[in-house]
């Protein structure tokens, strides 16, 4: 596969190691009352549908980026690929 | 018109027999041409086999090339280019492959039907490994593997391009032409070695003269343009995601040649044209795998690209008029309701029976049963080919085919010359390459009529080389295997080394007449990579042996290794593990001395390898206490601290020190094995769940040079090389302090005052290209102390006297409480992995304790588990287990730390540790982790 | 219809028109006690022990194409117990001896072959972790030895010991270990269970559970709705896909494993091998390939196919150990669907629906726990119990922290 690093531009998909899911970098308020049921789901359960997935690389071989790649699973496609820190700097922003 | 050049000879033998052949020639038409019949057996029934097709789809002729350990199985005879001194064997045979023992299974075939081992051999139960399956296995199999180390050399290779053409026939070198006329980065790969596809094998006309003029011009062009790379005997074996491609080139089938063999390429390419051209089809007859009885289009092969006539007298079955090519003596169409109905010849036919009862003498047949696209690059991405009625073929989907990939010519299922240009043409167009106007040609309908297989009491086979027959099929549908899938797993049915490329689609074909469904309704067939099969060598490349994965070595390997190291794999790194002196007996010797002499004066160990990472800016403290449980926030400037990661699921991850050299800049050490994981889940805390922080990572592992400088004299020793402005007496540079120095009169370096070792000790700095001049420097300053290197044995043996958890604790199930750390988790903020870290199952009492032999002789082992004295040995008494064990030369016995239940509470009790894999069964007694110095006074002086 | 050496040679005599369908293909009724949804390898076993061990009427398996088609159906056929952890050992000790007696039990070959299995080791940690773990085998009545480099090489001479970058240092040895004819498992389960009465319904595409008030009672398939008192749910890769249908999010993830065979060779290897210092496990089907496999790709993945990196990273690793292979040529490929849990240990419980069962996260080790999946989920079928050996896989251990971390590496699947 190949990503196309949103700095570096189109990299072997070799040179990442691979994470998961996004979901994972809404880590729940440890203060919560229900931080204990919510760091279980948050750690634990997937929704692992088919089709597409926001998931997290890591640029292990290049520039240590984490970046979020929009990748549907069932067919490998990516249609975007982030980095992960503007990602979480403004979760509710849509970018291409 | 042929392509064999007879003016240069080339010797070869077969079976130990001397041939000769001509350049040009594969292995099978050298074969052919001296008459060869019998090339091969049949892998169940050990049928007698000649050679059938002319290039990758061959089924029948696989052979052994090269002697000793550079022997090769199972290579096709058709693709093998002859050479001079070519030493080729038939193979799987007991006997010979003329007079082959365990042809008697075909006289059994009644009993060694499809399937027919699922239903037996189950009695007694015991037999099965001892009688029945090694009589199975020593039968099954085809060549052998010499068994010793492959000699040969391989390499990878990448490459990236515009255009990838696969298939180097007329509608893949149009292609080419178009493309690399308009400029386009082009590579055109083509599994023969020859390029031209089968206008070397036909007796085309393009543009009013021989077709061979047109290619012979063509190639020309192309070799001139410099951006066209021309790749032959290049077998484009796989499709992979996003325009990758995987190539294998092979560049010699010569031994004793001196480098690369074959070359595994890696293509990134925009676009793809596959242009792989058809495979032609067998009939299924009665006995239609007699030597002798080939494809029509390998007959037409034989006698035009290598000028050897296949036979003098042959007969034609045909259903179309591609097969009336064929120069034959006797044409059976079936268009015509005549076929074959068996064929006679066990070593090479000599007659046919047609339906009309006419027998007919011959001595080979060729066949045409129409022609099956090769659409296998097609499916590699789980596309689907769909079935065209008209052609009674596959047909690559365009709705389903690879996005980057256009197919053209036969393999679209288009078998007319003048189609296949302007379909080269056509598809160039779409490319964006301007085309002159379609060279002419002839357009020449296939006429197919579909005749897949006649209906006989006698076997008719469909996969040659697997030995299934029509019989079988219906036999599997008969017994519910209705599903395409399920037929080739049960008869085994496309299974063999040529995919099914010649069978597939006539089982289908069988299939769909006995479940009385079409084709289409009866199922597809789909390809797998590899298109041909790949050499598991050329995959490994020269990552193989001591290349197999890098080294990585420390600033002292050099000294370490002049001085005696023993290394010791460590990840990638190589560690020095003991340092051998002229007169100790074994490693023990070695280690002891290490130990003691470290423990008496002073030892000096590379831990470079530790992971060190730069922290820095202005939340950087506020960012350790996230991720380590403990707080680092307050610490103080020129101090250093121990800190526990814990995994978010609450297990401990790591441990390690952090060193603030200023308000904004922290060092951190991570263990050796986690150096890699560290960082990469430190980067994920700062930028995707703590974005906001100011802080900034920056391994540094590679960049510093780092020892350990351990025991009563590590002071003195320091001293006579840290520069004189610097005070590192205990007052000023206490126990866990850290601060920036120089050394050596003004050499950059770092002062951590720790111990891993229970000493006096200290981990000094510096930029890793002065670590040799370093280790030297204080090797020679520490002859006064008899100062020594220590290995990383007796790093661990001095770590276990201390009862420092390690990699064998850390074991990724471990929390900070089972570690007996739970006292470090700060209260007072949240970490990663805290809340996770108080679930109930993680709770338990289990700790880390120490454990010595009841009996000072008794030796302890490693992965030894605790029973309760009295205990029956059993799963649910099991207690915990042994993580570590050392000789303690201090103690002058074993030492062990290890997991017990309620271990905070049970020191003194003494507890059965059972080893059964070493057979050591010792009494030990729970004792504190901490064997030497527990109060840790040693290491504050 | 009894399978023997027998009739066999009455068949052959006869031209082969004895021969019965190896299972019925049998139409859906309106409704069952008990559905499998899944014919793969573990609801194919579930339904036979049902009906042959539990006393289990009017069964029914679901299956949406045709069956054995999953990852029983394209494996590394491997069976062994050689587990450390206790959640996990007797369960594979159970499903070993299961395997032993398969044959008799199914009336089907399967070929089981136990000619060994050998985990090497090439560092002292390495060496520390296979004693563990061997004697927690020893402890559950499982067979381990402990070799050193001089046993590994007696017993497997043209393995790497002279040139290798990890030394191997000896290795930890099943000899009840070995392999099994997959597709046999299938044909074998489907076999025995058609002749309980069971029905397996290929063909038959589960869309929806019908739930109410908290209760499952039945489901929706592409061949129309089937009621049931209660649903077991078996389908591996598509648990996640399946589950959400009832609602449910699982701990798991959906990866892709890549498996290879090479042509055929005459019997090079004894058993099965697994590489210490490297992605590579091999052993040698009946037929004369080389059945091997590594690491998962690392990524999710439904599609079913992987990339070239994985292959290479294998290859890689098979010629490390054994340079002896570099000239047998590897002949397919293909990609299976994993359901990889999050710590590597799988799942076989009741849900929080009524009549909902589950039984998946088998990651890539599915295959050698077929008999024993089969068993345990029958056991809990049956008696709403679970079997002593399955007691560990309950659903709910992530939120009370008892996982049964093998490799120790946490909630990260495509680590396992």
């Amino acid at each position: 596969m190949i990503i196309n690093h949103p700095l570096l531009g189109p990299r072997d998909a070799s040179e990442f190691s691979y994470l998961g899911d996004a979901a994972v970098m809404q880590r729940p308020n440890p203060k919560s009352e229900t931080a204990a049921q919510e760091f279980y789901e948050y750690q634990y359960l997937r929704e692992n549908s088919p089709g597409e997935l926001r998931e997290l690389w890591f640029h292990e071989q290049g520039d240590r980026s984490w970046l979020v790649v929009t990748r549907n699973i069932s067919t490998h496609e990516i249609t975007n690929v982030e980095l992960a820190r503007d990602v979480a700097l403004n979760p509710g922003e849509v970018r291409s | 018109m042929s392509f064999i050049d007879k003016t240069k000879p080339l010797s070869f033998t077969f079976d130990g027999k001397a041939y000769q052949g001509f350049e040009g020639d594969t292995l099978a038409s050298a074969l052919l041409r001296a008459g060869v019949k019998v090339v091969a057996r049949s892998f169940k029934y050990h049928r007698p086999r000649g050679i059938m097709g002319a290039g990758s789809e061959e089924p029948n002729a696989l052979v052994e090339i090269h002697g000793g350990a550079s022997c090769e199985p199972n290579r096709r005879a058709t693709t093998i280019k002859l050479f001079e001194g070519l030493d080729a064997r038939s193979q799987n045979y007991k006997g010979s492959v003329n007079f082959d023992l365990l042809a008697v299974n075909d006289f059994l075939h009644p009993f060694l039907a499809a399937g027919f081992y699922y239903k037996t051999f189950m009695w007694p139960k015991a037999f099965w490994e001892k009688l029945y399956e090694p009589i199975i296995r020593r039968a099954a199999g085809l060549g052998t593997l010499s068994m010793a180390p492959d000699p040969d050399s391989y390499d990878k290779g990448f490459l990236h391009c515009d255009l990838l053409i696969i298939g180097a026939g007329p509608a893949g070198l149009l292609t080419a032409l178009n493309a690399g006329r308009a400029g386009a980065d082009v590579i055109l790969a083509d599994e023969d070695f020859r390029m031209g596809g089968r206008l070397l094998s036909e007796s085309f006309q393009i543009n009013d003269s021989d077709g061979t003029a047109w290619l012979a011009q063509t190639l020309t062009e192309l070799y001139a343009l410099p951006n066209v790379r021309l790749m032959p005997r290049t077998s484009i074996y796989g499709v992979y995601d996003h325009g990758i491609y995987g190539g294998l080139e092979t560049l010699t089938d010569r031994i004793g040649v001196k480098g690369v063999r074959q070359i595994l390429w890696r293509i990134y390419a925009a676009q793809s044209v596959l242009a792989a051209g058809a495979t032609e089809r067998p009939i299924a007859f009665a006995n239609n795998d007699r030597p002798g009885i080939m494809l029509a289009g390998a007959v037409r092969s034989y006698a035009n690209r290598f000028d050897v006539k296949t036979g003098e007298n042959i007969a034609l079955l045909t259903n179309n008029d591609d097969g009336l090519r064929t120069g034959a003596a006797h044409i059976i169409d079936t268009r015509k309701g005549q076929h074959i109905v068996d064929a006679a010849g066990r070593k090479g036919v000599t007659s046919i029976t047609l339906n009309t009862g006419e027998k007919i003498k011959v001595d080979g047949v060729a066949m045409s049963g129409g022609w099956n696209p090769n659409v296998h690059l097609t499916c590699h991405k789980r596309g689907r080919p769909k079935w065209n009625e008209a052609l009674s073929c596959f047909v690559p989907d365009a709705n389903t085919l690879p996005s980057d990939m256009r197919v053209i010519g036969s393999a679209n299922g288009s078998f007319s010359l003048q189609a296949v240009f302007d379909e080269a043409n056509k598809a160039s167009q779409d490319l964006g390459y301007k085309t002159e106007a379609s060279p002419q040609s002839e357009d020449a309908p296939l006429n197919l009529t579909p005749f897949w297989f006649v209906k006989s009491k006698t076997r008719g086979w469909v996969d040659f080389q697997n030995d299934v027959t029509v019989k079988d099929i219906t036999l599997a549908h008969q017994e519910g295997f209705s599903s395409v899938e399920h037929v080739k797993r049960y008869t085994t049915l496309g299974m063999a080394t040529d995919q099914g490329k010649t069978s597939n689609v006539t089982g289908l074909a069988v299939l769909a007449d006995a479940t009385g469904r079409t084709i289409p309704e009866t199922g597809t067939t789909i390809f797998r990579p590899p298109y041909t099969p790949i050499p598991i060598g050329a995959f490994a490349g020269a990552h193989k042996g001591q290349h197999f994965k890098p080294s990585r070595l420390t600033p002292s390997h050099k000294y370490a290794a002049e001085t005696g190291a023993v290394f010791v794999e460590t990840g990638y790194w190589k560690r020095a593990q003991w340092f051998a002196r002229e007169g100790e007996q074994g490693w023990r010797d070695s280690v002891d001395r290490e130990v003691t002499m470290t423990r008496n004066s002073v030892g000096i160990c590379d831990v470079s390898t530790l992971g060190k990472i730069d922290i820095q800016g202005a939340d950087a403290g506020k960012f350790l206490n996230k991720v380590y449980v403990n707080s680092f926030s307050l610490l103080k400037p020129g101090k250093c601290r121990y800190g526990l990661m814990l995994r978010e699921d609450g297990i401990a991850m790591d441990d390690g020190t952090s060193a603030r050299f200023s308000d904004t800049h922290y060092v951190m050490t991570t263990t050796t094995a986690k150096a890699g994981p560290v960082f990469q889940h430190l980067e994920f805390c700062r930028q995707v769940l703590f974005p906001k922080m100011d802080v900034h990572l920056i391994s540094t592992t590679d960049q510093w040079a780092q020892y350990s400088v351990a025991g009563p004299n590590a002071r003195k020793l320091l001293q006579k090389i840290v520069d004189a402005e610097f005070d590192i007496s205990n007052e000023a540079f206490p126990y866990m302090a850290c601060g920036d120095i120089t050394v050596c009169d003004g050499l950059r370096a770092r002062l951590f005052r720790l111990s891993f070792s229970g000493e006096l000790a200290y981990e000094i700095s510096v930029p890793a290209r002065y670590g040799d001049a370093l280790i030297r420097e204080l090797l020679q300053q520490g002859q006064e102390f008899d100062a020594i290197m220590y290995g990383t044995e007796a790093l661990g043996v001095m770590r276990i006297e201390k009862g420092h958890a390690a990699g064998n604790e850390l074991d990724g199930r471990s929390t900070a409480a089972h570690l007996g750390l739970g006292g470090f988790v700060s209260k007072k903020k949240d970490c990663i992995g805290k809340v996770l870290s108080q679930r109930e199952g993680l709770s338990n009492d289990v700790r880390m304790v120490g454990f010595m032999p009841v009996n000072p002789k008794d030796k302890l082992t490693n992965g030894a588990h605790f029973m309760t004295l009295g205990d029956q040995e059993s799963p649910e008494n099991d207690q915990g287990h042994m993580s570590s064990v050392a000789w303690s030369p201090s103690l002058q016995s074993y030492v062990g730390l290890g997991f017990l239940k309620n271990g905070a509470n049970r020191k003194g009790e003494v507890l059965k540790a059972v080893d059964f894999m070493r057979d050591n069964h010792v009494e030990v007694k729970v004792v504190s982790a901490h064997f030497v110095d527990p109060d840790g006074e040693r290491l504050r002086v | 219809m009894r399978y023997s050496a027998l009739k066999i040679f009455k068949e052959a005599l006869t031209g082969h028109k004895g021969w019965k369908p190896v299972w019925r293909k049998a139409e859906p009724k309106p409704s069952y006690d008990i559905i499998i949804i899944g014919g793969g390898g573990h609801g194919l076993a579930t339904a036979h022990y049902l009906a042959s061990k539990f006393e289990g009427k009017n069964i029914a398996v679901l299956e949406k194409s045709w069956i054995g088609g999953g990852n029983v159906g394209r494996n590394t056929t491997i069976i062994r117990s050689n587990y450390m952890l206790n959640g996990n050992e007797a369960f594979y000790e159970f499903s070993l001896k299961l395997w032993e007696g398969l044959e008799q039990d199914v009336n089907y070959n399967a070929m089981v072959s136990q000619r060994g299995i050998i985990n090497l080791y090439h560092s002292d940690p390495q060496r520390d972790a296979y004693v563990r773990r061997g004697n927690a085998m020893h402890l559950h009545g499982a067979d381990a030895v402990l070799l050193d480099q001089a046993g590994v090489r007696k017993r497997y001479p043209f393995l790497n010991f002279d040139d290798a970058r990890f030394p191997i240092q000896g290795g930890l040895w099943q000899p009840r270990g070995g392999t099994v004819r997959h597709d046999a498992v299938a044909w074998g389960y489907a076999h025995a269970a058609d002749k309980c009465g069971v029905d397996i319904i290929e063909n038959c595409e589960v869309t929806g559970f019908d739930i109410q008030n908290g209760k499952c009672t039945g489901v929706q398939t592409t061949r129309g709705k089937i009621g049931a008192k209660k649903v077991g749910v078996a389908v591996a890769g598509n648990s996640s896909r399946v589950m959400s249908m009832a609602g449910m999010r699982l701990p798991l993830e959906s990866h892709v494993l890549q498996a290879f065979v090479s042509e055929g060779l005459k019997p090079v290897l004894p058993g099965v091998i697994t590489y210490g210092a490297g992605h590579f496990y091999v052993s040698q089907s009946d037929k004369g390939g080389l059945v091997f496999g590594g690491d998962l790709d690392g990524y999710n993945s439904y599609a079913q196919r992987g990339n070239l990196p994985a292959v290479e990273d294998v290859c890689e690793g098979g010629m490390s150990l054994m340079p002896m292979i570099g000239k047998a040529r590897l002949l397919r490929m293909w990609g299976g669907i994993m359901d990889m849990s999050m710590d590597g240990s799988p799942i076989i419980d009741k849900t929080h629906i009524d009549g909902l069962y589950f039984n998946g996260g088998w990651c890539y080790g599915g295959f050698k726990a077929t008999p024993a999946s089969g068993y345990s989920f029958a056991h809990l079928l049956a008696t709403d119990t679970p079997h002593d050996t399955a007691k560990a896989y309950r659903i709910d251990r992530f939120s009370q922290g008892l996982m049964i971390d093998e490799k120790g590496q946490g909630a990260q699947p495509n680590l396992h």
